[in-house]
């Protein structure tokens, strides 16, 4: 039985917050760690000291950035068994090879090649810090693809059989290459570099608008920008074809995402609601603003193609409408402006208004950048929010709900876990931004090697 | 007796245990030493002989997380719900430590850090030795689940662990600063590890004479051939690793006491292992064996294909950043 302050409930806020929040450096350490491998291979080619100095000053933050999600990230690993117990059991034959994977694999090689990316810098040669760099980046990655394909796994379970309670593997490359992997992973991987172009974009735009260090960050600028215009997108195209696999796999997510309670009859197209009241006691919208046919065209390509609504499926086995539908529609809403932006600038710099003595004019333009960085981590949570609360009321779709799958432990001691890592969590993040703010500031060495 | 792929991979991460607790031991040791010394060059020397390598260590403790919630989903998941509070203070410490040690290049508050990174690896490291003494202490299992109370791991044989486990740290910080540092420093740890190792070689002895007194069922395998033999075969060496521990520290040789110190943990657990084999969980009344707490077999061989790969290119490349970053602070 669900209440209020059940110790379900409280596991559930606990792990909302822990993985809301662990996921906010991670996103910047994949994307980071490719600008920071970009630069050096343009130096190790060219001999260009200012490429030298943008992965110095680059790689300050990274590292303090990287910190922060190594730390947020341990209790991850361990919460699936403190308190999902149930789920750990259930679906830990396929789940569990996944985490094993994504440590041996992926983090150990970030971890142990890190040490030589940030502070061997004297200790070998540029080759090999090179080869370093590029493998924390793959490492990185490598880590987004483990996380993702268990993730994907829990929304489109394969691979094995559930039988008494526990699913249990038949091929573990069938698990592997689950349904909802390929989406997942794509997905997940250019939201990382959406995210840092962001953020590299907006601090070298900061620093632009001041008139600080205007050579190095136009450098910087200018790079982050030819990658937003192919990636910007790139990601526009990944999450339409996400969505357009989530109306066939998980119907009920598509229903919940959209408000949409009834299912089209046939040669009436299902209409897409731009804004509205979603009422789950009465399965209906209080109010919208429809676009006639507009569901059925961007999920199905045709005006009348079959939508199905939420009201296709029991109550209990519906997903929570008001996250979904307005999660989704504030991702999609960000992910088209920072299109928009990355072309308007493209077209700035045509005109020739992003050289180091005009740039620092483009007020508007700056600040616009400045304000996406923050927006590109809000696109990725709520992206993250459409996802997973779009799954419930399953943990494993299909297969396990969440209200079953957690530890029986007594609720005060998740609440005091809770209070913990909340305080924790609120204090490490006002620390991580005041070092951040002075890393930023100070502004790259003069000096070069 | 037949070993199956269980046992085998109950060998694996029991390497990546033991690996976890000499490397990030000796780092969370000498993390607690940082809190006790009061002068700031020796905090700023012992941070800084860390920096570049408690990551790649403590990384160790990620993989033994994630190869046990692979290989043995049932343990992980009753062993983590049974040790919910434990495992809540080590993260807090492990949390306070990492970040103490980052942030401690950047703010002003050189020595406020140096302390929260101590006090982060103290707590890390007691929580660390109550968890171990909670699955030592037996855990209730019903059908696969934890039946027992949160508060269970809370006892005194914990306690004993506990304090066991911060005196073998603090020994292996002790020998890690003996060979990465020099001077005054240096000659202190040569005197606190010679206090500490003997602490250390008193306290194992209790742990296992503890695990000993309480599960007649492990006792009796003193008394059984072969099992008398193995266990002896990993005991006498550890118990020369302890002779050869002192003798090299009375010989104020710098990188045997780190080594020998190593062996002692690793032929200790080791022999503590065998001793309580087949159990993973051991409990008066409804024991787990390790074939129970297992994933399917699919899954283990699947898993040991890629960590054959796997496990030599982790070693070769961490002993590389090792080799990076040798010689003294």
């Amino acid at each position: 039985m669900e209440t209020l302050f059940s110790h379900i409930v409280l596991s559930r806020i606990q792990f909302a917050l822990t993985a809301m929040f662990h996921i906010l450096w991670p996103v910047l350490t994949i994307g980071l760690s490719l600008y920071i491998l970009t630069m050096e291979i343009m130096w190790v080619r060219n001999k260009n000291e200012a490429y030298y100095r943008q992965a110095r000053f680059w790689t300050r933050l990274f590292i303090l950035n990287f910190a922060v999600g190594v730390v947020t990230g341990i209790p991850m690993v361990f919460q699936f068994g403190t308190n999902w117990g149930e789920f750990s059991n259930a679906g830990g034959d396929i789940f569990g090879h996944f985490m094993g994977f994504e440590a041996s694999m992926a983090f150990m090689l970030e971890a142990a090649f890190l040490g030589i990316m940030v502070w061997g810098w004297k200790r070998v040669s540029p080759r090999m810090h090179l080869f370093a760099t590029a493998m924390v980046a793959l490492g990185s990655s490598l880590s987004a693809f483990w996380i993702m394909t268990a993730n994907a796994w829990m929304q489109t379970p394969s691979g094995g059989v559930f039988e008494k309670g526990r699913f249990i593997a038949e091929s573990n490359i069938d698990a592997i290459l689950n349904a909802n992997m390929p989406w997942a992973v794509s997905h997940m991987w250019f939201a990382c570099l959406e995210v840092t172009v962001f953020v590299v974009g907006g601090i070298s735009a900061w620093h632009i608008f001041k008139g600080r260090h205007v050579d190095f960050f136009i450098r910087s600028f200018k790079v982050v920008l030819l990658a937003a215009l192919l990636i910007t997108p790139l990601q526009i195209y990944l999450g339409d074809g996400s969505g357009r696999q989530i109306a066939k796999i998980q119907p009920a997510k598509l229903a919940a995402m959209e408000a949409h309670w009834q299912t089209n009859g046939p040669g009436e197209g299902a209409s897409w609601n731009i804004l509205a009241w979603p009422d789950k006691r009465e399965q209906r919208n209080k109010w919208s603003i429809p676009v006639p046919g507009g569901l059925s065209l961007l999920t199905t390509l045709s005006a009348d193609g079959k939508v199905r609504g939420l009201r296709d499926f029991p109550i209990e086995d519906q997903p929570p409408v008001w996250i979904p539908f307005y999660s989704f529609r504030v991702m999609f809403g960000l992910g088209s402006f920072f299109f928009l932006l990355a072309l308007w600038t493209f077209w700035a710099w045509r005109k020739g208004r992003l050289r180091p003595d005009t740039a620092s004019r483009q007020k508007l333009l700056m600040l616009s950048w400045v304000a996406a960085l923050p927006l590109s981590y809000v696109a990725m949570e709520a992206g993250w929010m459409t996802r997973e609360v779009g799954r419930q009321p399953w943990i494993i779709y299909g297969v396990l709900k969440t209200g079953d799958a957690a530890s029986p432990i007594p609720a005060y001691s998740v609440g005091g876990s809770l209070m913990i890592l909340t305080l924790l969590y609120l204090i490490l993040f006002f620390l991580f931004l005041l070092f951040a703010r002075g890393i930023i500031n100070k502004g790259p060495d003069e000096e070069g090697r | 007796m037949e070993y199956s792929f269980a046992d085998l991979w109950l060998t694996i991460i029991g390497f990546f245990l033991l690996y976890y607790a000499v490397t990030d031991g000796f780092g969370l040791g000498a993390g607690i030493i940082c809190l006790f010394s009061e002068n700031n060059e020796d905090q700023q020397t012992i941070m800084k002989s860390l920096t570049y390598i408690w990551h790649t260590n403590q990384t160790w403790l990620i993989l033994v997380g994630g190869m046990l919630f692979g290989a043995f989903p049932v343990f992980y998941s009753v062993l983590f719900t049974a040790l919910y509070v434990p495992a809540v203070i080590m993260l807090l410490g492990l949390v306070l430590r990492g970040v103490a040690i980052d942030f401690y290049e950047h703010s002003p508050l050189r020595r406020f850090w140096a302390v929260i990174f101590g006090a982060g690896s103290l707590i890390a490291a007691a929580a660390q030795g109550l968890a171990l003494g909670g699955l030592l202490g037996g855990i209730i299992v019903k059908d696969g689940r934890f039946a027992g109370s949160i508060w269970d791991w809370a006892s005194s044989f914990s306690l004993l662990i506990a304090v066991g486990v911060i005196t073998g740290y603090v020994t292996l910080g002790c020998n890690y600063l003996i060979l990465k540092t020099g001077g005054d420093l240096q000659r202190r740890m040569q005197r606190y590890a010679i206090l500490f190792s003997a602490l250390t070689a008193v306290f194992s002895g209790a742990v296992f004479l503890g695990v000993n007194l309480r599960y007649p069922r492990i006792a009796e395998k003193w008394l059984v051939k072969p099992e008398m033999f193995h266990m002896a075969l990993l005991l006498i060496p550890a118990a020369a690793g302890f002779i050869m521990l002192f003798r090299s520290l009375y010989s104020r040789r710098e990188a045997a006491p780190l080594f020998w110190n190593a062996a002692t943990v690793v032929m200790g657990f080791a022999a503590l292992s065998v001793n309580m084999y087949p159990y993973m969980i051991p409990n008066v009344i409804s024991p787990v064996t390790i074939q129970d707490a297992a994933a399917s077999e699919k899954t283990l061989v699947f898993m040991l294909v890629a960590m054959g790969i796997l496990i030599p290119v982790m070693l070769v490349y961490t002993m590389y950043t090792y080799r990076v970053f040798r010689g003294k602070v």
